[in-house]
């Protein structure tokens, strides 16, 4: 066992298909960063609000008014740098730093896709990914590898596949397996597709795409592992990404996971791609197939393999830390986060906030689109996380305003995958007697149903 | 294997090319097990819209005309007569306030035509002066029904004061605008349903957040929150701030009109709702349908009837209130307050629990999902 574990992180590889996966990384996030910037997403989405929800302990992560732009330019040419593989090292790290910075200024636009990034991102601080193919590489040939070890590339397939198979263990479930929710309800609101509209109206269409996405997730690892069906696999990915992408609006990431699904395709595969790219710009592959192994020094090899190791750790148990909190995960959703969690609940809310004088007795309600955009108002309606610091930012606000004896009640109303909607939070309990943690929150309300499944 | 990839790979990209943001707009056809979207865009244009604004826009007319009369020779008679044009219209604008797009929102209709309190200093002050431009944004609170309001029954303590105001040229040519202004609008918005745009809002049955079921819907929510629990009744009753505010009915100086008013427009969302046709008892496909379609899907109880039953609920709440909203929140302001409550409970239903089983998202929210 041990001996088979040497002998494995002593194998090597090409490095092509690193290379390729780190070129088409770095301009599909170029891309992303261009779109997000001329959809007017970072004034909208970082500069207009007058509050930001933050992630626990990253209270310090803020958006930083007009400077805001210099991040995402940062992230880009980062992204750009990555790409053409120059000064690697410096500008993987400089664009995992920006890119996780931007994600951790407001958790109202948490995606599990951008969360994705950020740590590949961070996997790839630990890579040789400008080992080949890269303008660091051809400058300096003492640094130009075409071999690497063989973990390094599987370490990429690895996070995929745990990304998957999550997401299909997370389908395990009654709603969506047995209620076929919440297909059920997005489905049909797609009545205007050409071809597909009137069969979206189908009830088994509803079950037959939530069962092929829990099998498609679940698989797809496996099947792009194994090299007879890795084509086969690979169509699927295409298939189901592309369906996504018409069904939902789901922006760059059905692109980012069907070229990040190339990685498992043979080195061959690559080279052909290289050879393609290599004709096309002119530039002469043979210098850079020098047939050198890259060999780490012990003690570099010894800090990336740990770090590797213990990310992968990280990641194989943190969806899981759900099971120990109390009651459904959907309802509370605590522990739901950072766990692949995709595209899997509908869930709406409407909360009416209530701040008290306790001596006085005197009430008002809040108006909340005094404080929220309509997108944060919206995410902060039904994750008890950002009630509770919203309740603590309308206390501050309004003990500024002159306000004594503060107090603030949520009345709250939470609507999970087609259930009629039910109260979420006490409206009985003085939020303030509560601090934001990761302990369980007992002023949320018991779910009125069961989910069955994990 | 490289050539099929290639061409996967070119066949994705103009798949996706083809996949526009907003969606397309096809015509849907009627298929059974299907419902079908674009004969309630009709049934909303042509049996509901179309002819509360044309059955408002000759309300209007009326109100212009009965100022005109009033203007040329001020008397008690014409006086009654204006107030009774006034008192119609006014009824009449709330079975059409909940419309505002296209025209209309383009105008800031709405807010031209109700934005109370009106602010009276300052209507003196351009009366006196002369001096006003009512097509300016920042004029929204010196004109329309709150302006005619003061203008009508708010200028003194008896009809025979207030009529020998309008012996003065500059309150006549006020009034005049005012009352014009109101119809000049109506007309225009009513106009642009009897054009094009009717037929645009109704071939425009995108799914998407440009769609006119998702971008009417939005609106329709946002009139019961905002200008119906909100306006009517959650700012008199000082349920924001704490202190009541009776200064800040609807209809402030008209007599026992706030009530009605109140009720009406909660009348007008209901009879939307269940697709009921202008002054006719007849109905056609709209939300309620709409939902039961779609819950025909679902176990479970039935989302219309919950909503329909939340409707009838505030409305025999609004039986408890006085004529006068004004007096009843300084009579007893908690007959308001649960005014206030039976609605917020109605926007649960409406906001989280329809819009949900719509499978529409809030305004214009068009970031990315998971």
């Amino acid at each position: 066992m041990i001996s088979g574990i040497k002998r494995y992180l002593n194998s090597y590889t090409e490095a092509a298909p690193l290379a390729v996966f780190r070129m088409f990384f770095g301009i599909m996030m170029l891309a992303s960063i261009i779109r997000f910037w001329l959809n007017g997403w970072i004034e909208k989405l970082y500069i207009s609000p007058k509050f930001f929800f933050s992630y626990y302990g990253f209270d310090w992560v803020k958006p930083l008014g007009d400077f805001t732009y210099l991040i995402f330019i940062l992230c880009g040419l980062s992204a750009f740098f990555v790409a053409i593989g120059y000064k690697y090292r410096l500008f993987i790290i400089s664009f995992f730093l920006s890119f996780t910075y931007i994600e951790l200024m407001d958790k109202t636009t948490y995606l599990n896709h951008y969360y994705f990034i950020s740590i590949l991102s961070f996997l790839m601080i630990f890579l040789p990914a400008n080992a080949y193919f890269s303008l660091d590489a051809w400058k300096d040939p003492k640094k130009a590898f075409q071999q690497i070890p063989a973990w390094c590339i599987d370490s990429l397939k690895f996070l995929l596949a745990i990304v998957y198979f999550y997401a299909g263990l997370a389908k395990l479930n009654s709603d969506w397996l047995l209620r076929a929710m919440p297909l059920k309800i997005w489905l049909p609101s797609k009545y205007d597709l050409p071809f597909l509209g009137d069969l979206m109206q189908q009830e088994w269409v509803h079950y037959a795409f939530s069962w092929s996405g829990m099998f498609y997730d679940l698989s797809i690892p496996f099947l792009l592992l194994w090299r007879k069906t890795r084509f086969l696999a690979f169509l699927l990915v295409v298939i189901f990404h592309v369906m996504t992408r018409v069904l939902f609006p789901i922006g760059m990431f059905p692109y980012v996971m069907i070229i990040s699904a190339l990685i498992f395709f043979s080195p061959k595969v690559h080279h052909n791609v290289l050879n393609k790219i290599s004709n096309f710009f002119g530039i002469k592959k043979s210098k850079l197939d020098n047939a050198r192994k890259l060999v780490y020094q012990p003690i570099k090899r010894k800090i990336s393999l740990s770090v590797v190791a213990i990310f992968f750790f990280i990641q194989l148990l943190l969806p899981w830390r759900y099971l120990v909190y109390p009651g459904e995960l959907f309802w509370t959703e605590e522990g739901y986060r950072f766990s692949w969690r995709v595209m899997l609940m509908e869930k709406a809310g409407y909360s009416q906030f209530k701040i008290v004088d306790r001596e006085s007795g005197r009430r008002f309600y809040v108006d909340n689109s005094d404080f929220l955009t309509p997108f944060q108002e919206k995410q902060m309606s039904f994750q008890p996380d950002f009630i509770i610091q919203y309740a603590y930012f309308l206390a501050d606000h309004f003990r500024k305003d002159g306000h004594k004896n503060i107090e603030v009640y949520v009345e709250n109303y939470v609507a999970l995958n087609g259930r009629k909607s039910a109260p979420y939070i006490d409206p009985e309990l003085n939020l303030l007697n509560f601090d934001d943690s990761f302990k369980h929150k007992s002023f949320i309300l018991p779910f009125q149903d069961e989910i069955k499944g994990l | 294997m490289i050539k099929i990839s290639k061409f996967l790979f070119l066949s994705l990209f103009v798949f996706a090319a083809c996949t526009s943001d907003n969606g397309s707009g096809e015509e849907i056809g009627v298929i059974e097990n299907s419902f079908d979207r674009k004969a309630m865009l009709a049934n909303w244009a042509d049996n509901i819209i179309l002819p509360s604004f044309e059955n408002f826009a000759s309300s209007t007319q009326d109100l212009q005309e009965k100022t005109n009369s009033f203007t040329a020779n001020p008397s008690d008679e014409k006086l009654l007569q204006l107030r009774s044009a006034y008192e119609k219209a006014y009824l009449d604008f709330q079975t059409v306030s909940m419309f505002e797009i296209g025209k209309a929102e383009q105008l800031n209709y709405r807010t031209f035509l109700n934005t109370y309190p009106a602010d009276v200093s300052t209507i003196i002050n351009e009366i006196e002066s002369g001096d006003y431009n009512l097509t300016l944004p920042s004029t929204y609170n010196e004109q329309g029904f709150p302006a005619l309001d003061f203008l009508i029954n708010g200028l003194a303590d008896s009809d025979q004061e207030i009529v020998s105001i309008y012996s003065s040229q500059e309150y006549k040519n006020y009034l005049t605008d005012v009352s014009n202004r109101i119809n000049n609008l109506t007309i225009e918005v009513n106009a642009s349903w009897q054009g094009n745009f009717r037929d645009n809002f109704v071939n425009n049955t995108s799914s998407s957040s440009t769609g006119s079921v998702d971008k009417f819907t939005n609106d329709y929510v946002l009139y019961f929150e905002k200008f119906l629990r909100s306006g009517k009744i959650g700012f008199p009753a000082g349920v924001f701030t704490g202190e009541p505010s009776p200064n800040n009915v609807e209809a402030l100086y008209s007599q026992n009109l706030s009530k009605e008013l109140y009720i009406k427009s909660v009348k007008s969302v209901q009879d939307f709702f269940n697709g009921k046709y202008y002054a006719s008892s007849q109905t056609g496909l709209s939300y309620k349908q709409y939902l039961d379609y779609l819950d025909s899907m679902k176990d479970g109880q039935v989302l219309s009837n919950s909503i329909n039953n939340q409707f009838n609920t505030i409305l025999s709440q609004a039986s408890n209130l006085n004529v006068s909203l004004k007096s009843q929140v300084q009579t007893n302001n908690t007959v308001m307050l649960q005014a206030f409550d039976e609605l917020q409970k109605q926007i649960v239903l409406l906001k989280v629990d329809m819009m949900q089983a719509l499978s529409i998202s809030v305004d214009y929210v068009d970031s990315d999902g998971d």
